[in-house]
């Protein structure tokens, strides 16, 4: 496609938050495409305006989930968001994720995001060797299915942007390793079980969840980080019953 | 003013159970005083409930035994949730809580009305 960077024709109105924990929007005019998702306008906008403009993406196809960025007030992949799905009556508005630090323009620190998934014990801790035989697991088992429904996480921290919970208590240990830590005390493979129980059900952990659901609600991948925070109430629940569900 | 990432059925119902929830409880003290006239003897009892006669009384009492209804169907979604397994999106739940709350208020306001 011919683009000589100039916004002749129908135009976007874009404001792009620039600068760190302090700075400003500012506007630009893109030229509107038939087809074109918010990335190719922040692309746009690097290519033909402002060639500092910090912003991250690889795949550009809904894979990596490096994109996300709050647009229109949140939290979303942009390789995924195709303008003309957005309201046209309001400017777009583009900034980094939420309850994350901001480095530059739409970039932010995901250093904390991933900080919660080690504290959650998120690593997985093998039980056997390769010179085991494989553990037969029954792909119709309710632990399977559990870790099933949460296993696809990619780690795009939209979820941990969309959380108020995480916005009010910083110390929450938030939707993505919480529903890390759900497909774990599910893994029959997995050596921490009681472990991962011990560290996600502190004041910080699920019990902190009001369940609003923002993080169902946007996750990209249509996981449902809600259910597993749900899961881990009930084991925590039924272990302090006497019981255990690990 | 909602901001857009709290615009979605989950976020309204924790919103809608929180806050009915606080208006029951500002509601209380006042149920207790008014319980307490009956200490006071039967006559003085009689003049509290005379006084629920007015209009305005009446309108209160709809809204405190919708935002009753609301707040305790709010609250089975929410133990449904964290109880029951489930898959998928939580909105038909919000939709049954919140139509079942306006269902009762509507059938109370039909009762004062006959």
């Amino acid at each position: 496609m011919a683009d000589a960077g100039t916004a002749d024709g129908p135009v976007l109105d874009v404001r792009i938050w620039r600068g760190t924990e302090k700075g400003a929007f500012v506007r630009y005019e893109v030229p509107a495409r038939a087809n074109q998702t918010v990335l190719d306008v922040v692309t746009w906008v690097q290519r033909h305006r402002e060639p500092d403009l910090a912003y991250r993406f690889a795949c550009r196809v809904g894979v990596c989930g490096s994109c996300a960025m709050t647009v229109n007030g949140r939290p979303r992949w942009t390789c995924r968001t195709h303008v003309k799905r957005l309201p046209a009556h309001r400017p777009l508005v583009l900034e980094p994720l939420r309850n994350l630090p901001r480095i530059r323009d739409l970039v932010c620190d995901l250093e904390p995001f991933f900080a919660r998934w080690e504290r959650a014990g998120g690593r997985f801790v093998p039980t056997a060797t390769r010179r085991d035989p494989l553990p037969r697991i029954a792909p119709d088992s309710t632990a399977r299915r559990a870790v099933d429904a949460g296993i696809e996480c990619i780690n795009c921290a939209v979820c941990h942007a969309a959380c108020d919970v995480l916005a009010w208590r910083p110390e929450y240990l938030g939707p993505a390793p919480l529903n890390r830590a759900w497909t774990l005390v599910n893994d029959i493979r997995h050596g921490a079980r009681e472990e991962v129980l011990d560290r996600t059900s502190g004041d910080a952990g699920c019990h902190a969840c009001h369940s609003q659901a923002s993080c169902s609600e946007f996750c990209p991948v249509g996981l449902a980080p809600t259910a597993a925070i749900a899961g881990l109430k009930r084991a925590s629940l039924w272990r302090l019953l006497g019981g255990s569900r690990a | 003013m909602i901001p857009d990432h709290r615009r979605h059925p989950g976020y309204l119902a924790f919103l809608a159970h929180r806050l009915s929830g606080l208006a029951l409880a500002l509601f209380l003290p006042f149920h207790f005083l008014f319980l307490a006239t009956a200490i006071e003897g039967e006559a003085a009892l009689d003049g509290a409930l005379a006084w629920t006669e007015n209009p305005l009384a009446k309108f209160a009492e709809w809204g405190l035994v919708t935002l009753l209804a609301l707040h305790l169907a709010l609250g089975l979604r929410v133990l449904a949730l964290e109880f029951l397994p489930w898959r998928g999106t939580l909105r038909l739940w919000v939709g049954l809580g919140g139509g079942a709350a306006l269902a009762v208020g509507f059938l109370f306001l039909v009762a004062l009305a006959a």
